[in-house]
């Protein structure tokens, strides 16, 4: 059971967790076993408890507001797939593979949503529903669940996006053990944007690499979707913590040195983003 | 070290018998694994000169920062040589475009190894060694293969030592590298199995979470790579 193992993997960068969720190590034992009985789909909200009971009450409110930025995040991306799978029939996967990637990706979102749930327990923020979404992000993307393309192209901008939020809020989270949750969640929103990207090679946009270069003119966005421009916005970069990556070895192009290195989001510049795709009165 | 004693009658029993303590642990670990050595916390500097371990190769001491700068550092410079390797001479088989993209990931490897010896400066450890003696570079499938192992773990790594990390400019920077790692290994499990990109084990299906490992068990690994010696303290 891979959910018993974050908590030794937590037990590694914080030794006394097991103190920390019960004084009496016994007890844990007692998780351990509850684990055992209690089915699969239950228990990311019975190791979000544990999580609540361990740093609930410490956790700095900054803590509690990245992790809900986080859901309301993993909300939109999970009703963006969801309905593609679920009630689309105009949208057309040109073949299981296709359909397969985006199931699995619906039920990472899924389970991100329930984690995240589960471990803010009862300072969790209200649920968003598909219904307070608008994926044509107010008919700029009419076609989102009739076009193949162009719901590609809208999950490529969803999972990038959700790359640089998270690597925004690490900071935030520093030398927490919720930071480590944190960037496993971060590291699959970049394999699925470098799968969507694959996709959207395969689907006729060739020359989108699985990882983000410089876009005509050396701007941040490659995708060739101005819409999207604000979801790369300074992905162009070509020098990190004062030192020039273009040219720091040869073949090193500046392309290169914008690919080699992913870009944070402000929480601002994300939210402004994400309420694109939420109705009135629901934005964040 | 408070238990210096009870370690001592650890090694008496022997490894085999003695029980998996985490300080225990980091003593052996390194000892079937060509290379490297790590070093229990503040051993050598309590046990006098009689037991000092050698301290040829190089050290990650990982008591702040720059240790684990270091670290990464370290497993940078092992990718950088095997896509150096692979993009100078990819297997016959290879695709322009898989060619075209190894010489990609070669350069975003290089340019993160040239990254970190430039922002540690003085603090930066030396040139290691490697040893690929059991990858058949002109082999499609022995080439995919290791490089799956190398960006998944190295997506583990930082994932892993992120929380080690005192410093938010450094933090920063680990999180720009680790989400270009993902992409790499995403795209090269899509060569070995499409749709295999965030897959179980390595992605938990139950919780949709990335893997992470300490250092001490991705050095472990790391280390069949690496000739060089690499001492691990303050871990």
């Amino acid at each position: 059971m891979n959910i018993l193992n974050i908590l030794d993997e937590i037990e590694k960068v914080d030794g006394e967790i097991y103190e920390r969720l019960n004084p009496r190590r016994a007890a844990m034992k007692g998780f351990v076993n509850m684990g055992k009985k209690i089915s699969l789909a239950a228990m990311p909200l019975a190791l979000g408890s544990v999580f609540n009971k361990a740093y609930g009450q410490s956790t700095p409110s900054a803590i509690t507001d990245v992790l809900n930025f986080a859901l309301a995040l993993e909300y939109l991306e999970f009703h963006f797939y969801n309905h593609a799978l679920l009630a689309s029939p105009a949208l057309i996967f040109p073949n299981v593979a296709a359909k397969n990637a985006i199931t699995l990706i619906r039920d990472h979102e899924a389970a991100h949503v329930a984690l995240l749930k589960g471990a803010l327990g009862g300072s969790a923020r209200a649920e968003i529903t598909y219904s307070m979404t608008d994926f044509t992000a107010g008919g700029t993307f009419p076609l989102v669940y009739d076009d193949y393309v162009t719901f590609l192209k809208v999950a490529l901008g969803f999972e990038d996006t959700g790359v640089r939020a998270y690597k925004g809020q690490a900071g935030v989270l520093k030398g927490n053990a919720v930071l480590t949750t944190a960037l496993q969640i971060h590291s699959v929103e970049a394999r699925h944007a470098a799968h969507i990207r694959t996709m959207l090679n395969a689907a006729g946009a060739t020359g989108l690499k699985p990882w983000i270069t410089l876009g005509p003119g050396g701007i941040g966005n490659d995708t060739g979707v101005s819409a999207v421009n604000a979801v790369y916005a300074g992905e162009e970069v070509t020098s990190q913590a004062n030192v020039t990556i273009t040219g720091i070895a040869t073949g090193v192009t500046a392309a290169a040195a914008a690919e080699c290195f992913d870009e944070p989001l402000a929480k601002t510049q994300v939210i402004a983003i994400a309420n694109l795709f939420l109705k009135a009165g629901f934005q964040l | 070290m408070k238990n210096l004693q009870q370690l001592d009658e650890q090694e008496e029993r022997g490894i085999l018998s003695a029980p998996l303590q985490r300080r225990s642990f980091l003593q052996y670990a390194g000892a079937g694994v060509a290379g490297v050595a790590l070093v229990a916390a503040g051993c050598s500097k309590d046990r006098g000169e009689l037991t000092t371990p050698p301290m040829t190769g190089v050290t990650l001491d990982f008591k702040d920062d720059f240790g684990v700068l270091n670290y990464a550092y370290a497993l940078e410079q092992l990718e950088a040589a095997f896509y150096i390797k692979v993009a100078s001479n990819p297997p016959s088989n290879f695709t322009s475009s898989e060619r075209a993209y190894f010489q990609d990931i070669q350069y975003h490897e290089i340019a993160h190894r040239e990254f970190f010896k430039a922002a540690l400066g003085a603090a930066a450890i030396g040139s290691l060694e490697v040893n690929f003696s059991t990858i058949n570079f002109s082999d499609r499938t022995s080439v995919l293969a290791t490089a799956k192992a190398f960006e998944d773990l190295g997506v583990a790594a930082y994932n892993g030592a992120g929380v080690r990390l005192k410093s938010e400019v450094y933090l920063g920077l680990a999180g720009k590298i680790v989400s270009v790692e993902a992409r790499h290994a995403a795209y090269i499990r899509d060569l070995i199995n499409p749709g295999d990109f965030a897959t179980a084990p390595q992605v938990d299906s139950a919780t949709g979470l990335d893997m992470q490992l300490t250092p001490d068990k991705v050095l472990a690994i790391a280390g069949a790579y690496i000739k060089t010696k690499v001492n691990v303290i303050n871990l």
